[in-house]
């Protein structure tokens, strides 16, 4: 047996790639959730009503998916550029504090219309701000941003931790860590009345929308995708390289700390340390089910989502450990690396 | 200043040192191994959540500590086999890969532990890894309290920082790594199967990151709880380039790390009315930071690391 380099890729195995990984991914799970003594066939069905079922579970699931589509279009523009970005988690989390810092303050008296555009473009800076550390040290010392920007997660974290018990701590909050609310001018409209969600999904859509046309359309898209393929390449046909990847990464962190600012704004209204469930992460796997495409990203980070909100229903009724859906996610990632693989190799006897 | 030379001179200090060290010396040891076959180990920081997990479950189901060892030394071994089949024989990206065995080592290890270990205000305990104290060396003054009482498996990591380095500078199968390690394809036309090189180092090298995570759950703490890993694999992964891909050095590098580590705690207990505790516990981070732009350009890497061999292909 031997791998043989496909002459093209076909266009449709590419498309139905993700469902065959998210297939794949869901039997293997479905072998843990057997051995753990339920009935495999009821637990997706549950998580699909719990994701679906009713108007509260569908909303729940849009919420959700929300700050994921932002991360994951995070990962996907600097993936894209080959830039590895693993540090969307904390540039979520300077997002969210910095929202929580101005909104809370002095600008909080300022009308919606004017501060909540401010607040986006603050989360943003400061999520740009986070990534181009790891880029600068990349391009002046070459050190791999991987492990930096992953490093940085963790002070990203503590940062927030620092802020939230000490000078941005709520003293209304009987002691717990969390920050000052944000005031109700900076504080997202809701999409559909009588549910939490908020018109954070439209501006994320409008973001994936908007960086696909950028990727297609324009030069920066262009030369992204020159630097991702070959920076030798790019460099012998004038692509300025650096210029392009700190662009990538304040395109990329920007899209993280904007995450953060929404999430903030459109959910909680204040930042504790567990505001993001790992966003940061499942954005990764995002990114890499919608094969880096940004429209694909919002169909991605929707089964993402509905995994984890409907995950709670179903371990509730038969008492599967809800770990299960970042077990599923990340098998996702995995098959969804062989299915790639598979429209670019045939398997030869 | 007399309490910092206090602090500086009390056997405790050091004793920490070792005890912190022990998880980065198999997990740096580990990613060593891995990289100087040409294959970066991103699973590091999952497979130490898995090795912690499924050491403390064996131990809590009756098994001996060193049957813990072992089951998370075998587990480890079990997933870098999946990171070599995807990244030797598909040749995958292996940033990606890893971050994916990464992601899926560490929830598989919190679903396991919750389907075993049902939540519980305060979590379940084993009994841990008791202090050796080495005859007669321990009867030293100071150093001896310090150095020669930890338990076994620390010990057992600082043998292994010394056999790893005769086995990859002094053996012909360290010569077949490195050389896999700097061009396949030339060690390929001497006779080494280059592939079967990168699979031995990958499961050995997990096998490692595993041992480190289970002295965590088995030595260092005696319970698990998800999240305790803390980015101990990462910080492994900055100390590969610190260390130059030296296993000597990487035990130096990962004991310097941990005196600051255990240094920072003890300035925590000092200072900390005055300066908030996150401070310190970002210093790791930060350390391993600069310590990769230090060493970053000096270092000299493994030629082939991170480049797919496929045989006939260029």
């Amino acid at each position: 047996m031997r791998l043989e380099r496909r002459s093209h890729r076909p266009l449709f195995l590419v498309l139905v790639s993700p469902l065959i990984a998210i297939a794949a991914a869901l039997a293997i799970a479905g072998i843990l959730i057997a051995m753990a003594g339920a009935p495999v066939l009821e637990a997706y069905w549950r998580i699909g009503v719990g994701a679906f079922g009713s108007r509260l579970a569908a909303t729940e699931t849009l919420t959700r998916a929300t700050p994921l589509i932002l991360t994951g279009l995070a990962a996907a523009v600097a993936f894209r550029a080959r830039l590895w970005n693993i540090g969307a988690e904390g540039q979520f989390y300077v997002g969210a504090i910095t929202v929580a810092a101005l909104g809370s303050g002095a600008l909080s008296s300022l009308p919606g219309a004017v501060l909540i555009p401010i607040l986006f473009a603050a989360g943003a800076l400061a999520g740009m701000v986070l990534m181009l550390l790891p880029l600068w040290l990349r391009l002046r010392f070459s050190v791999d941003e991987v492990v930096t920007s992953l490093l940085l997660n963790f002070v990203a974290v503590l940062f927030v931790s620092l802020l939230i018990d000490g000078v941005l701590k709520d003293p209304l909050a009987f002691g717990w860590p969390q920050s000052l609310p944000v005031g109700d001018h900076a504080l997202l409209p809701k999409l559909i009345a009588r549910s939490r969600l908020h018109i954070g999904l439209a501006v994320a859509v409008a973001a994936a929308v908007i960086i696909h046309l950028v990727q297609s359309r324009t030069v920066f898209g262009m030369r992204s995708r020159a630097a991702g393929l070959s920076p030798a390449g790019a460099v012998f046909a004038g692509v300025p390289f650096g210029r392009t990847l700190v662009m990538v990464a304040c395109l990329s962190g920007g899209l993280a700390g904007l995450s953060g600012a929404i999430e903030v704004m459109g959910v909680k209204g204040y930042v504790t340390t567990d505001l993001s469930p790992g966003y940061g992460y499942s954005g990764i796997i995002v990114a890499m089910l919608a094969n880096l495409h940004p429209v694909g990203v919002i169909a991605a980070t929707v089964f993402t989502a509905a995994m984890f909100v409907g995950a709670d229903g179903m371990s509730r009724a038969l008492g599967i450990p809800s770990y299960i859906a970042d077990v599923t996610v990340a098998l996702s990632l995995l098959t969804m690396l062989i299915a790639l693989f598979l429209t670019q190799y045939r398997i030869r006897r | 200043m007399t309490a910092l030379f206090d602090t500086l001179a009390s056997a405790g200090l050091w004793a920490a040192t070792l005890r912190i060290a022990t998880p980065l010396i198999f997990g740096t040891l580990g990613a060593v191994l891995c990289e100087r076959s040409g294959v970066l180990n991103l699973g590091i920081e999952g497979i130490m959540t898995f090795g912690a997990m499924v050491g403390w479950l064996t131990v809590f189901n009756g098994g001996d500590l060193w049957a813990g060892m072992l089951a998370a030394a075998l587990a480890g071994a079990a997933f870098g086999l999946l990171h070599a089949l995807l990244t030797v024989t598909l040749g995958l990206s292996q940033h990606v890969t890893g971050l994916g065995i990464t992601l899926f080592a560490s929830s598989l290890s919190y679903f396991l532990f919750r389907l075993n270990v049902p939540l519980a205000s305060s979590p379940p305990t084993i009994e841990p890894f008791q202090p050796l104290s080495i005859p007669f060396l321990s009867d030293l003054p100071f150093f001896g309290q310090a150095v020669f009482t930890q338990t076994a498996p620390t010990y057992l990591a600082i043998l292994m920082a010394v056999f790893m380095t005769y086995v990859i500078f002094r053996t012909p199968l360290g010569l077949a790594i490195r050389m896999t390690g700097e061009n396949p394809h030339a060690a390929e036309a001497q006779g080494i199967n280059p592939v079967g090189i990168r699979y031995g180092t990958i499961m050995v090298g997990s096998a490692l990151m595993g041992t480190g995570g289970a002295f965590l759950t088995l030595s260092a703490f005696n319970s698990f709880f998800p999240t305790m890993v803390q980015g101990r694999g990462w910080i492994c992964i900055a100390l590969v380039v610190f260390a130059s891909w030296r296993p000597g050095r990487a035990l130096l590098g990962a004991l310097l790390f941990a005196f600051f580590d255990a240094f920072q705690l003890r300035l925590q207990a000092a200072l900390g009315g005055i300066i908030p505790y996150q401070i310190f516990l970002m210093i790791p981070y930060f350390l391993s930071i600069a310590a990769l732009a230090v060493m970053a350009r000096r270092a000299r890497v493994p030629q082939a690391l991170m480049q797919p061999y496929r045989r006939g292909e260029r």
